[in-house]
């Protein structure tokens, strides 16, 4: 190759050209097929997957909660409804300076400076382009302030969202109970997927109990999102069709409540510390059940803040707590009528044969004494007569003759300590003592013994004895029913969204058999009389029909034997007050226990309530117009 | 009877017509019905690509003006004026390229285009001309194939503004540049044993090259290598792409109804990810489609070369035909995953940039060399 000029050769540059040229070609060709290839690969043969993957992209499926189903009273009064109620919300996204922002919405005075942190961490918790409720409830007046500085506050508006509302704020709440944020323990015990768009769960009373009806089923619909994860309504020219499910509303419940007697009920207890509880002897619903104090059931849906939860459950007079359910208290006198039945039934007494009460009460064989309580002492009384005015003396006696173990088991049927079964939780069992209890209660050997005079006591309803209200309503029916036993409730019935109410039967317990006709009339003439002539005459006065009733006052504390009962007493270490009665005597319409914490005697502090809710149920007589505000 | 013969020879006249028109303008029909055709789709893909923007339309219908002016200008010119002017072409080009250089250190950032006021010119787009037509210009006195020298010099001539374009940097372009050389030395004949040793050459440098590239390219590289390893990250753009074709299938779903292109899931969807909205909304048949008529361009392109007589048009008719379909290939390969994502436009169709100009510019000098064929003097 030392041929320094070489000469251009025309004829092989074209050839070398057009060979050149062909396999260019072949190599275009080939490259195109791999194109086309790969192309087939990604819309046909892949297809599918790349479809869901686009998918996936651009629809967002977003929940729709159901409403909650209305809680209503028997007469389809609605006691629980929902109520759209103003929430400010925000979206980071669109948010230009956070911090700013919520520095500056604390000037506006829409969030307390101390949730400042809390409302932050919230925000920062959830999905990209959420909107994050930051604030609860608005009033009128905040949405006012808010709504004439909106231009301020980029990313931060108003929204409507469907709130629990409860029209007669505290009126029976420990029945109804109230809704909450759903909490980390919620979320353990739900199906998660059932409850995606749904803040707020029942916590108490019907709320929490029927909380899979009212629930209901909620829907979703599908979001078109663009790739920031903003919601958009098209799709390049086009408005997809999108699908959606609308949510199924929760169940209406139907209630047992009489809005008129529990509002009797409320009223009557007014101030003090207390619990009400009526009940229909025939089925065992709960025509009214209070506890006082309660609380305002919407505190907690808005979410209370630490403080005012601290406030709420050290409050001395506990308002979180259902007095109804599960306060215990010894039964005090209420248990006469039990007691002379079971010497009735035992023929351990003669009802016609008199005893003489001079106050006092010595027990064969011992030189212990028992004292009258403060009804002094009654002279010549026969069963009916002891059981009107609450002789005790009699009482110890008869007790003593029956001895613990038939007065516990004849008492058990009735349902002392034991669960009644109603149909919201929280419910406690009290307690029936016996000498078989004893011995397993106390470890230490000397305290398992049953002393003779613990079943003297046991004869008025003192010492280990423990009753909740709902269990005296219950006894109170069973007593008035001659034996019928049904296990109390609130709700009873289902409401579908048509208004057609499916109700359930009663649910009966075994009836009491043992007991004599001629036995349970001797107990109710002395009830009658309680209420007539005896310890609470003055509740039968001006009464258009017949009242059973008996008082009750459980002792706070054992007061020394020798010292006087006075007045001056502090307040909170007075006995308890209890009645319970039933009405009309003869076929009662409604039985009630009223406990008065620390009302002293039953006759005086607690009767009158039962009166008056009997009145308000029966004669349908307005009470007062109810403490708490709220629309009618 | 007679009426066919009438209505043929009015066909026969009216062909004649537009061919004497053609012919006066130095241009080539079928090659220009296949250039209208791809520009009318890009407009039809633009509109929808663009969120339905009219300017869009009407800038890139104004870059196709200017295109067709400046087809028009160089379809006139002789093959002899264009081998004149190319190294001088050439010297500005390398000229501009360093003011860009400069500029881009100055400004502390990526520097690619010089503003007329008017559009933004990248002097690279010269280069995609100038090398070429230089090279082919060179070689046209040369025996073929190119001797050792001649080829170290070509490689000088390519590897200037080649380097000068990656260091903006525009490693698309550079490519683009780079290709175009090679395809020329190619075209014009080096033997097969020297093409595979430069080949073995080539993977070496690349290697050694790994080391001076900018971290998101070598980022680039790796997610074409593993697209699934960070699917939010640098895979993002590959990945997205995908979902775009593959859920278009056969037929697409239809215009302006592309979520991904329309929701933002694509990027870049008006300019280097274009090819994905056409996958998306015409689906493979539209894709197809297109494909088909780049074919045809080319097919004409190199037919066209093929025909002229002289060394300087058949080597740069050629390569800029074959140019062409590089670019073709690598933007879609790029869109569906075949090779790795460059920064380089789907040619005639891709939103922005002058793109438009240089390759109806290329045409041009395509149609002229074609028609100028017979006064080219050796």
């Amino acid at each position: 190759m030392n041929s320094r000029v070489r000469i251009k050769d025309l004829w092989n540059e074209q050839r070398i050209f057009l060979s050149r040229t062909v396999a260019a070609m072949t190599v275009v060709g080939l490259l195109s097929l791999a194109l086309i290839g790969k192309l087939v690969y990604l819309q046909i043969v892949r297809h599918d997957y790349y479809l869901e993957a686009s998918q996936g992209n651009r629809v967002r499926l977003e929940p729709v909660p159901a409403s909650r189903g209305l809680i209503l009273d028997r007469n389809g009064k609605v006691l629980v409804d929902n109520e759209p109620a103003y929430q400010l919300e925000l979206i980071r996204e669109q948010t230009p300076d956070l911090d700013d922002t919520l520095h500056r919405l604390v000037g506006l005075g829409m969030i307390a400076p101390e949730d400042v942190n809390q409302v932050r961490r919230t925000i920062l918790a959830h999905r990209g382009f959420d909107s994050v409720p930051i604030r609860l409830r608005l009033t009128d007046e905040e949405i006012g302030r808010f709504a004439a500085h909106r231009f301020e506050f980029q990313g931060v508006d108003l929204h409507t969202r469907q709130t629990r509302h409860y029209p007669y704020g505290q009126l029976g709440v420990h029945a109804l109970g109230y809704v909450a944020a759903i909490s980390e323990e919620d979320l353990e015990k739900i199906d998660r997927a059932k409850y995606a768009g749904t803040t707020l769960i029942g916590k108490l009373g019907v709320e929490a109990a029927y909380e899979n009806q009212l629930h209901g089923r909620n829907g979703y619909r599908e979001v078109l999102v663009n790739a920031q994860g903003r919601s958009v309504e098209r799709q390049g020219a086009y408005t997809p069709d999108l699908k959606s499910e609308a949510p199924t509303a929760g169940t209406n419940l139907q209630l047992a409540i009489d809005l008129a007697t529990q509002q009797a009920a409320e009223t009557g207890l007014g101030t003090h510390r207390g619990a009400v509880v009526a009940m229909d002897p025939h089925n065992g619903d709960v025509i009214a059940l209070v506890s006082h104090p309660g609380f305002n059931p919407s505190l907690f849906e808005r979410g209370l803040t630490r403080d005012e939860f601290a406030t709420l459950n050290d409050d001395i007079d506990k308002p979180l707590f259902n007095r109804a359910l599960r306060g215990t208290y010894p039964s005090g006198s209420t248990i006469k009528p039990v007691i002379a039945l079971a010497g009735l039934t035992y023929k351990v007494v003669n009802p016609d044969k008199e005893e003489f009460c001079a106050g006092v009460y010595h027990m064969p064989g011992s030189a212990l004494l028992f004292r009258e309580g403060k009804t002094g002492r009654h002279g010549n009384v026969d069963l009916v007569h002891a059981i009107a005015r609450s002789c005790d003396v009699y009482f110890y006696g008869l007790a003593h003759e029956l001895g613990v173990d038939r007065i516990a088991a004849f008492m058990a049927p009735f349902g002392y300590g034991a669960l009644t079964g109603i149909d919201i939780s929280g419910e406690k069992p009290g307690l029936l003592p016996s000498p078989e209890w004893k011995k397993h209660y106390f470890k230490n050997p000397a305290d398992q013994v049953w002393f003779p005079g613990e079943t003297i006591n046991f004869g008025i309803g003192q010492g280990y004895l423990q009753v909740t209200p709902l269990q005296l309503a219950h006894v109170a029916s069973v007593l008035g029913t001659r034996g019928k036993s049904y296990r109390p409730r609130l709700v009873t019935g289902f409401q579908d969204s048509m208004g057609r109410t499916t109700p359930f039967a009663p649910n009966a317990n075994p009836d009491i058999t043992n007991v004599a006709d001629s036995d349970w009339a001797i107990i109710l003439s002395g009830m009658e009389g309680a209420a007539s002539y005896g310890t609470a005459a003055a509740i039968g006065k001006g009464a258009t029909y017949t009242i059973a009733g008996k008082t009750g006052t459980a002792q706070v504390f054992t007061v020394s034997r020798s010292a006087k009962l006075t007045q001056n007493e502090p307040e909170r270490l007075k006995d308890h007050a209890w009645f319970i009665a039933f009405a009309p005597a003869e076929d009662p319409k409604i039985a009630v226990a009223v406990l008065v914490e620390n009302g002293g005697f039953g006759a005086s502090a607690a009767a009158p309530i039962a009166r008056a809710v009997m009145d308000a149920y029966l004669l349908n007589k307005e009470p007062d117009p109810p403490a708490a505000g709220g629309k009618p | 009877m007679i009426r066919e013969e009438v209505q043929s020879s009015a066909a026969r006249r009216t062909l004649s017509a537009s061919a004497r028109l053609l012919g006066a303008l130095k241009l080539d029909g079928p090659l220009l019905v296949g250039l209208g055709l791809v520009v009318t789709y890009a407009l039809i893909v633009q509109f929808s690509a663009s969120g339905q923007d009219l300017p869009t339309i009407l800038r890139t219908l104004f870059r196709v003006g200017l295109g067709i002016i400046v087809m028009l200008a160089l379809a006139r010119t002789t093959p002899n004026f264009l081998r004149n002017i190319a190294p001088w072409l050439y010297l500005a080009g390398i000229l501009l390229l360093l003011v860009v250089v400069v500029m881009g250190h100055v400004g502390k950032g990526a520097q690619r285009w010089l503003d007329l006021g008017l559009i933004r010119f990248q002097p690279s787009e010269i280069m995609k001309l100038a090398v070429p037509m230089l090279a082919a210009a060179f070689l046209h006195d040369r025996p073929l194939p190119p001797d050792w020298r001649a080829l170290l010099i070509l490689a000088g001539l390519v590897a200037l503004p080649a380097g000068l374009v990656a260091m903006q940097p525009d490693l698309g372009t550079a490519l683009l540049i780079f290709a175009s050389g090679a395809l020329l030395i190619l075209m014009a004949g080096l033997p097969v044993r020297v093409i595979l040793l430069l080949f073995a050459l080539g993977v070496g440098a690349a290697l050694v090259g790994w080391r001076f590239l900018h971290d998101y390219q070598r980022e680039r590289l790796l997610t074409f290598l593993n697209p699934e390893s960070d699917p939010q990250g640098a895979s993002y753009h590959i990945n997205q792409s995908q979902i775009a074709i593959g859920s278009g299938g056969l037929f697409g779903k239809g215009w302006m109804n592309g979520s991904q292109a329309q929701l933002d899931f694509l990027p870049e969807r008006s300019t280097d990810f274009i090819f994905a909205v056409i996958g998306e909304e015409f689906g493979l048949l539209g894709a197809v489609v297109l494909l088909l008529m780049y074919l045809f361009i080319v097919s004409r392109s190199v037919y066209l070369a093929s025909q002229t007589s002289d060394t300087f048009s058949r080597l740069l008719a050629s390569c800029l035909a074959l140019t062409f379909f590089v670019y073709v290939f690598i933007n879609a390969g790029m869109v569906c995953g075949l090779v790795p994502v460059v920064g380089v436009p789907l040619p005639l169709v891709s939103y922005g940039g002058t793109s438009v100009v240089t390759l109806l510019a290329g045409f041009g000098i395509l149609m002229g060399l074609h028609s100028h064929r017979k006064l080219v003097g050796s």
